[in-house]
């Protein structure tokens, strides 16, 4: 076993875990944070979509000994004071989801993205979102809603930085 | 899937790695990016006993220039690779490799180090340490030696770097003003990786013909390749299309691509063609030709 520290969602975990645990399993198994799912298990659905550190990586590729002493922001951690993220809303006004199972991974690389590009554009979004897979929408409106989020988080000035 | 059990460490100087791969020979593994490694282990292609895990040891990733070189830090994340100035500047077929690599996420994660020791034959980077003529420095318990591309890759995910050994830093020498260099690729529409990938670095004379030309191609046999006879096609020519289509002619009958559900030889051979003609064409034209 290894003892890890890591922060999830601003709150300081330590753990003993084997070293072949996944990140997405110690998330979900050991902190029930279940909104991170696991999808295809070979980093390519993007379902599993986490930041660590502020960068968007797929947990399922990520051993839990190689966050240790990171932070860690899953889907359950972007809402402050009850109020959803922009992206969170975005999603639901323009219908972004239909089953949405990979919609936590769809919105974690959407903070990601657009922490590095504020303003992108279609194309842009559609290549940002390349390592998520959507079989329910044909990402259109998932493009909407992150061209809406983005536009409102301007308008704000809302930080899509979030830790 | 969960990889088999393994023990981990993740030492903190170069000097505890190496003596944990000494300690462990042929057990242990180097863990960078991960994004090679564990995808083989959770399908269990890879057990090994013993993780060394690179992240903890300072002053493995980072770029910068120094005399005549660029030397990139082997734990460089692709995603710091394709945002770097000097590596668009500099190397322009490197970020043009490292921007198309995966997706955002694993561009996040995986590192050049982790790639090039890994050298799976339909990887990118391999091809551009080929045209670039980069050298790879690695550290071992004997102390440093620096290993040519060209003697680094030795067969299908089969490196020279030796199991105690660790690869630190990749230095690629410099352009001069007259240089270009361009890496185009068409990828598998799932995975990512390189059905064909060309890497073409093209140097002109002040009078616009071919001074030195390196064109190396991945992910048609089992490890990528410099392509000397298109080279010399080039070499004291003006880069016109129509030597451009010869050498791209001469690139595509060098490959070995195999029949599979992408599809036919003939196809393949194609692909390396119309791939080798536009990474040529992008290199002539950042050459100022």
């Amino acid at each position: 076993m290894a003892q890890i520290t890591v922060t999830v969602n601003g709150t300081t975990e330590h753990h003993d875990v084997e070293p072949r645990t996944l990140l997405v399993h110690f998330l979900r198994e050991r902190l029930s944070l279940t909104g991170t799912h696991v999808g295809c298990d070979t980093s390519q659905c993007g379902a599993c979509t986490v930041l660590l550190d502020g960068a968007s990586v797929k947990s399922c590729t990520v051993l839990a000994v190689q966050a240790d002493g990171a932070s860690i922001t899953t889907i359950e951690g972007i809402a402050k004071d009850g109020q959803y993220h922009p992206l969170q809303t975005a999603f639901w006004e323009q219908h972004g989801l239909q089953c949405g199972f990979c919609t936590p991974g769809m919105i974690m690389s959407s903070i990601d993205l657009l922490r590095r590009n504020p303003s992108p554009s279609e194309a842009e979004i559609r290549a940002g979102l390349e390592g998520n897979i959507c079989r329910c929408t044909g990402y259109h409106n998932i493009v909407n809603a992150v061209a809406a989020a983005a536009e409102q988080m301007r308008a704000a000035a809302t930080p899509a930085h979030v830790n | 899937m969960y990889p088999a059990s393994f023990s981990y460490s993740s030492p903190t100087s170069l000097d505890d790695a190496l003596a944990l791969l000494a300690e462990h020979g042929e057990d242990a593994k180097l863990l960078a990016g991960g994004h090679s490694l564990l995808p083989l282990m959770k399908l269990r292609f890879a057990q090994p006993r013993y993780l060394v895990d690179l992240r903890r040891i300072a002053n493995l990733s980072g770029i910068e220039r120094s005399a005549g070189e660029l030397k990139i830090g082997a734990m460089s994340t692709y995603a710091a690779l394709a945002a770097s100035d000097l590596v668009r500047t500099l190397v322009p077929m490197l970020a043009d490799a490292a921007a198309q690599i995966g997706d955002p996420q694993v561009r996040n994660r995986g590192t050049i180090g982790g790639s090039l020791a890994h050298a799976d034959p339909a990887a990118d980077l391999p091809t551009v340490m080929l045209a670039a003529d980069a050298q790879m420095a690695v550290v071992g318990r004997r102390g440093t030696r620096v290993i040519p591309a060209q003697a680094f890759f030795v067969g299908m995910l089969t490196t020279s770097l030796a199991p105690d050994e660790v690869l630190t830093e990749i230095r690629i020498p410099l352009a001069d003003a007259r240089e270009g260099s361009a890496y185009d690729k068409c990828r598998h529409p799932a995975s990512r990786f390189a059905l064909v990938g060309v890497a073409a670095s093209i140097r002109l004379a002040a009078d616009g013909t071919v001074l030195h030309a390196r064109i190396a191609v991945g992910g048609m046999g089992p490890m990528a390749v410099r392509v000397a006879g298109a080279e010399a096609a080039l070499k004291g020519h003006a880069p016109t299309a129509e030597v451009r289509h010869a050498a791209a002619a001469l690139v595509a009958a060098a490959v070995d691509p195999q029949e599979d559900l992408q599809g036919t030889v003939a196809y393949k051979r194609n692909l390396a063609q119309v791939y080798a003609e536009r990474a040529l064409a992008s290199a002539v034209h950042r050459a100022g030709g």
